[in-house]
């Protein structure tokens, strides 16, 4: 069933949620240079195509059938410096086709590229992050090949001497998916630019060039081959794109191509440690899709394997088919591409001091592998450390809220919950409703005072999510104190057993049932503010019958929290001795 | 006053170096720093002075001053051929309206270049004049922006009056392998001005400009400066922006400058070098008054040619790869792709730079790395430590400019290999991106009236000063030779 909880993940929503397991899908507005929480909700994908179920079964069924894949991954993310790597032209997503270019990304004779130093901060940020050894002399090269939309003729990357290398990347599995915290190794990140796109003409008789793009930073992550199922490739995209956001470095958006995961696939017998032939994936803009690529892929390679057309495993390159859910050679490699790499002697080496590494070590957040350590050893579950440490936001947001003595568990559901649910409905981020960590704490707090009752707290919750304002304000505005005063309590209850003298008289003759009828009754006329464990208490006093018992429910009730702690609240300062005096529950 | 062109005094002028006047110049001690007003007075007469003179007194206009290059320029040109793209009525305006501005402004008005006709080699990029490397592939084609040279030299106040002729993309050294012409040599109408910056040699040699901008990549101004009888500077790698300059070999490409004189030479070289954001590679080192440093005489008391080629060849078999016919210049439809890429290029590059293409990619390729580019490498590490080494005991390294005068024109153009044998006393220099100067030093047989020479000195790096002041000091010794070619005594 976890396999194929993945549908969904292409409807255009924010914050849906799988328990844990989030993917980016959305595309959100052009301007976003902001990072948001863009996620999955396994649940609502009940009915996934049988076609993936089958596919993703199989592969799953294949593995223990004595093979195993191995999977690589190399991932390219775009930085979202405000200029381009080698020239002051800036990038944004979507502008008018050739609008952000100047003679430098042109490749015009006589330009010179000039090192953005952003990039080579945000490259030793993220290589930090993934706990890489950072080379303190590194280089340019150039690597060349020819296409229309390098307008050099070459790219200009790394290649021997990447800024960062031999590193790991530590997530923890979705628990539905088994759940479990796995680490992968990263090769090495290294910086390099962008290439332009070209726009197809629909009759295919002429292409046009778009070099907005070229030019524009990329730092390309390469992983080791570590992962072993489509599960554990996305989520390893997942978690570099949890990185990207977190460090601030990238938008991470899959969709405009801010963050692009090509992954490289094998199969072998168990016990076989020689890699079989490799299949590179290319064209998936979701992390579900690569999960889905990668699954269908091995699944394709086993079969082969089994029929004994192992040779069929060719090393080429495969395109990912959303509508058919399928791969297909996109090109057969004929050896291995020349591309004639030679250092760029346009740039002079990267060397830099361990002073400055310490200044970016100093400055970076607190990233989310940690995050989900410390909300584990608060005691939350896996499911909520994942839920809120996936997206940065959200989980300032939460660490926020804790910081004004908030009970963690309390704001985790509160933020799974009703916040998640009403951000998911109005395609907003955290960051953009008006509720401040501060009310929500203070919301946790009325309601475990009693102030409030839990549904009142659900209303008011979207009154300061949509309009602002404090609890205070609201509860006071709205008259929405909780009577927790057993005198009026009483004086409800009195008359509602007035009012239904049939159903008093079987209630006293032991329908104990009816005590949910009387509650229901009384809350209705409280409009849901009487305090609802008062309210039972008192009913179910009535059964009991006479002071005596209703006196022993009353010493019980001194020893609620409210009573004891009561801050600021009227009812919680009620004295024993006025209780007792008014519990005639005849 | 203007440029001296008498030409009758000059013909006469020049002779033979004969023993009795030959001086020794091996290794030159260090030398004190002398006043600026010594330079007045010194025999080698500096262009660029006499012309801000003339212009601050009043006594000429910088359209007089314009008028009578041009009347040369119009004169010679027609056998010489330097200029691939003539600004002449630009040039005009452009004096005028620093008349107009003398006569409002007053002195405040004139730069240190004002009024000075510039000759820039076409592979330096210029906002309104097409810049095409001397390749078809960039015929019309139309730069957005000056080189970093080219802005600095009109901030001061230079006047730009054409792009010379050079071998495509700066690969030659005869400009035989221009895209568009041949250029002759003012000394004599039958033999090359060297190259690659040929045009910008013969361009200052026949006086058609007063100074003018090459690029050295491995001799490109040193070999034309000593063909041609002119000062010829190669600057130490990063010491001039190579902002604009189309790349041939970048780590060994250098912006140079060429004049009558040393004067006029180390005057350009103040104003085009420093640090250069837009260049990476260029140097923060301190740009000194290098014409200051120049000392009236008065005052004083004394194979690497393959690697070379394989790295150069590299590097441009990369920087060329920009000319695809997609973004600018020629293209020739085709088909496909490959079509268009192979068309584009089989037709807009010439032959010289098609073999550089394919020998560089040759030795980058896989395989072949190892023993070509990479060893390559290890012999330019050597080159470099054996100079530095030499630097360390002497100040100055003479050597000739070339093994020959200037060559006749399709003597070498079949023969790659001897053409390449030709930057033998050059190429090295390069390696190790130490600047060096060329001065004419005398002559030897040929044309009708002998043929310059032209010395090397070469220097530590950013000792430019060092070596004009040795430069100036060496040309004031040949006081009775003059380095003006017979064509302008000639119609």
């Amino acid at each position: 069933m976890a396999l194929t909880l993945l549908r969904g993940i292409r409807t255009p929503t924010l914050f849906r949620r799988n328990a844990g397991l989030f993917f980016t899908t959305i595309h959100p507005p052009l301007s976003s240079f902001t990072t948001r929480a863009e996620s999955v909700q396994a649940t609502e994908s009940k009915a996934a195509p049988k076609s993936i179920q089958l596919a993703t079964k199989e592969a799953a069924e294949h593995k223990t059938q004595g093979f195993e894949a191995v999977i690589g991954i190399e991932t390219h993310v775009q930085l979202s410096t405000v200029t381009k790597a080698f020239c002051s032209c800036p990038y944004n997503y979507g502008s008018q086709p050739n609008s952000t270019v100047c003679p430098t990304c042109m490749g015009h004779p006589g330009t010179l590229p000039v090192l953005n130093a952003k990039v080579v901060e945000c490259a030793v940020k993220l290589g930090l992050a993934l706990n890489c050894e950072i080379s303190m002399t590194s280089k340019f090269d150039r690597k060349q090949y020819f296409y229309p939309d390098l307008p050099k003729g070459y790219q200009i990357s790394q290649f021997d001497i990447p800024i960062a290398k031999e590193g790991y990347l530590d997530l923890d599995l979705p628990v539905e998916f088994g759940g479990g915290h796995r680490r992968f190794g990263v090769t090495r990140v290294h910086m390099e630019e962008d290439a332009g796109k070209l726009l197809h003409s629909e009759s295919g008789s002429y292409s046009q060039v778009d070099l907005n793009r070229a030019g524009v930073p990329l730092l390309e992550i390469v992983s080791e081959p570590d992962m072993r199922t489509g599960i554990e490739a996305a989520e390893y995209g997942a978690e570099i794109q949890r990185l990207v956001r977190y460090l601030g470095v990238s938008n991470g958006n899959m969709q405009e191509g801010s963050l692009r995961c090509d992954v490289n696939v094998s199969v072998r017998p168990v016990g076989q440690s020689k890699f079989g032939t490799k299949v590179e994936i290319k064209n998936m803009n979701s992390f579900s899709a690569i999960n889905r690529a990668i699954d269908y892929e091995i699944s394709r390679q086993i079969v082969l394997h089994k029929e004994g057309q192992a040779d069929q495993i060719v090393q080429e390159t495969r395109l990912w088919d959303e509508s058919s859910q399928k791969t297909f050679t996109m090109r057969k490699k004929e050896g291995l591409a020349d591309y004639r790499y030679f250092p760029e002697p346009d740039l002079p080496e990267i060397v830099l001091t361990s002073d400055y590494i310490d200044e970016i070590h100093k400055s970076m957040p607190e990233l989310p592998e940690a995050k989900r350590r410390r909300y584990e050893n608060m005691g939350l579950s896996m499911q909520d450390v994942l839920f809120l440490a996936n997206d940065d936001n959200v989980a300032r947001f939460f660490d926020s809220t804790l910081e004004h003595d908030a009970d963690a568990k309390l704001a985790a559901n509160w933020i799974m919950g009703d916040i998640a649910a009403y951000l998911k409905n109005e395609k907003l981020s955290i960051d953009e409703i008006k509720l401040t960590p501060l009310e929500l704490s203070e919301l946790i707090a009325s309601i475990k005072n009693g102030t409030i009752s839990g549904k009142i707290g659900k209303e008011i919750l979207i009154e300061l999510i949509a309009k602002g304002g404090t609890v205070k304000s609201v509860i006071e505005e709205k008259d929405l104190v909780q009577i927790a005063d057993p005198v009026a309590i009483e004086a409800m209850v009195d008359q509602a057993l007035a009012d239904n003298p049939k159903q008093l008289e079987q209630y006293r003759a032991g329908k104990t049932k009816l005590q949910g009828f009387f509650a229901g009754q009384v809350m209705k006329a409280s409009k849901g503010k009487a305090n609802p464990v008062l309210l039972n208490k008192i009913l179910a006093g009535i059964t009991a019958g006479g002071a005596s018992a209703g006196g022993c429910v009353l010493w019980a009730m001194l020893s609620l929290p409210w009573m004891v702690s009561g801050t600021a609240s009227s009812p919680g300062k009620a004295s024993p001795n006025m209780l007792l005096s008014s519990s005639n529950c005849t | 006053m203007p440029p001296p062109l008498q030409a009758q005094r000059l013909l006469l002028s020049h002779r033979r170096l004969t023993p009795s006047n030959r001086r020794r110049f091996t290794a030159v001690s260090s030398l004190p720093s002398a006043p600026a007003k010594t330079l007045a007075t010194g025999a080698a007469p500096s262009s660029i002075l006499s012309i801000r003179e003339s212009l601050l007194s009043g006594e000429r206009t910088a359209a007089d001053i314009t008028a009578d290059y041009l009347s040369r320029l119009r004169r010679t040109e027609p056998s010489v051929r330097s200029f691939i793209h003539l600004a002449d009525a630009a040039a005009e305006r452009e004096a005028e309206e620093l008349d107009r501005r003398i006569a409002t402004g007053g002195h405040d008005a004139v730069g240190p270049l004002a009024g000075v006709l510039v000759g820039v080699k076409d592979n330096l990029c210029t906002a309104n004049m097409p810049s095409t490397g001397g390749s078809q592939i960039l015929d019309g084609y139309r730069p957005a922006y000056d080189a970093t040279a080219v802005r600095r030299l009109r901030e001061a106040g230079a006047i730009v009056v054409g792009k010379t002729n050079l071998d495509e993309f700066g690969m030659g050294s005869t400009t035989e392998g221009s895209g568009f012409q041949v250029t002759t040599n003012p000394w004599d109408g039958s033999r090359v001005p060297g190259g690659s910056s040929g045009g910008s040699a013969s361009a200052v040699s026949a006086r058609q400009c007063v100074v003018s901008l090459g690029s050295d990549t491995g001799g490109s101004v040193r070999q034309p400066a000593s063909f041609c009888g002119v000062v010829g500077l190669k600057p130490t790698y990063g010491r001039v922006s190579r902002f604009g300059l189309m790349a041939y070999a970048s780590s060994l490409d250098v912006v140079g400058c060429f004049g009558s004189s040393v004067v006029d030479t180390a005057t350009v070289l103040s104003v085009i070098a420093g640090h250069d954001k837009m260049d990476s590679t260029s140097s923060s080192h301190d740009v000194p008054d290098y014409k200051s440093e120049l000392i009236p005489l008065d005052l004083l008391e004394s194979k690497p040619l393959n690697a070379y080629y394989i790295l150069a060849s590299s590097e441009a078999s990369s920087n060329l790869s920009r000319y695809d016919g997609i973004r600018y210049g020629r293209q020739v439809s085709a088909d496909d792709l490959n079509g268009l890429y192979g068309g584009s290029r089989a037709n807009g590059l010439g032959h010289e730079v098609k073999m550089r293409i394919l020998m560089g990619t040759y030795a980058l390729s896989a395989g072949y790395y190892d023993a070509y580019y990479k060893r390559a490498q290890q012999v330019r590490t050597l080159v470099k430590k054996s100079f530095n080494e030499a630097l360390e005991r002497y100040d100055i390294l003479v050597s000739p400019a070339a093994p020959s005068a200037a060559y006749k024109i399709g003597e070498k153009i079949n023969d790659p290999l001897a053409m390449y044998a030709g930057d033998i006393m050059t190429v090295n220099v390069n390696l190790a991106g130490l600047p060096a100067l060329v001065v004419p030093c005398g002559f030897v047989e040929g044309g009708s009236a002998g043929l310059p020479v032209g010395l090397q000195m070469i220097g530590s790096p950013f000792s430019e000063g060092n070596l004009l002041r040795v430069g100036h000091i060496f040309e004031q010794t040949l006081q009775n030779f003059s380095f003006v070619p017979p064509l302008l005594a000639e119609g």
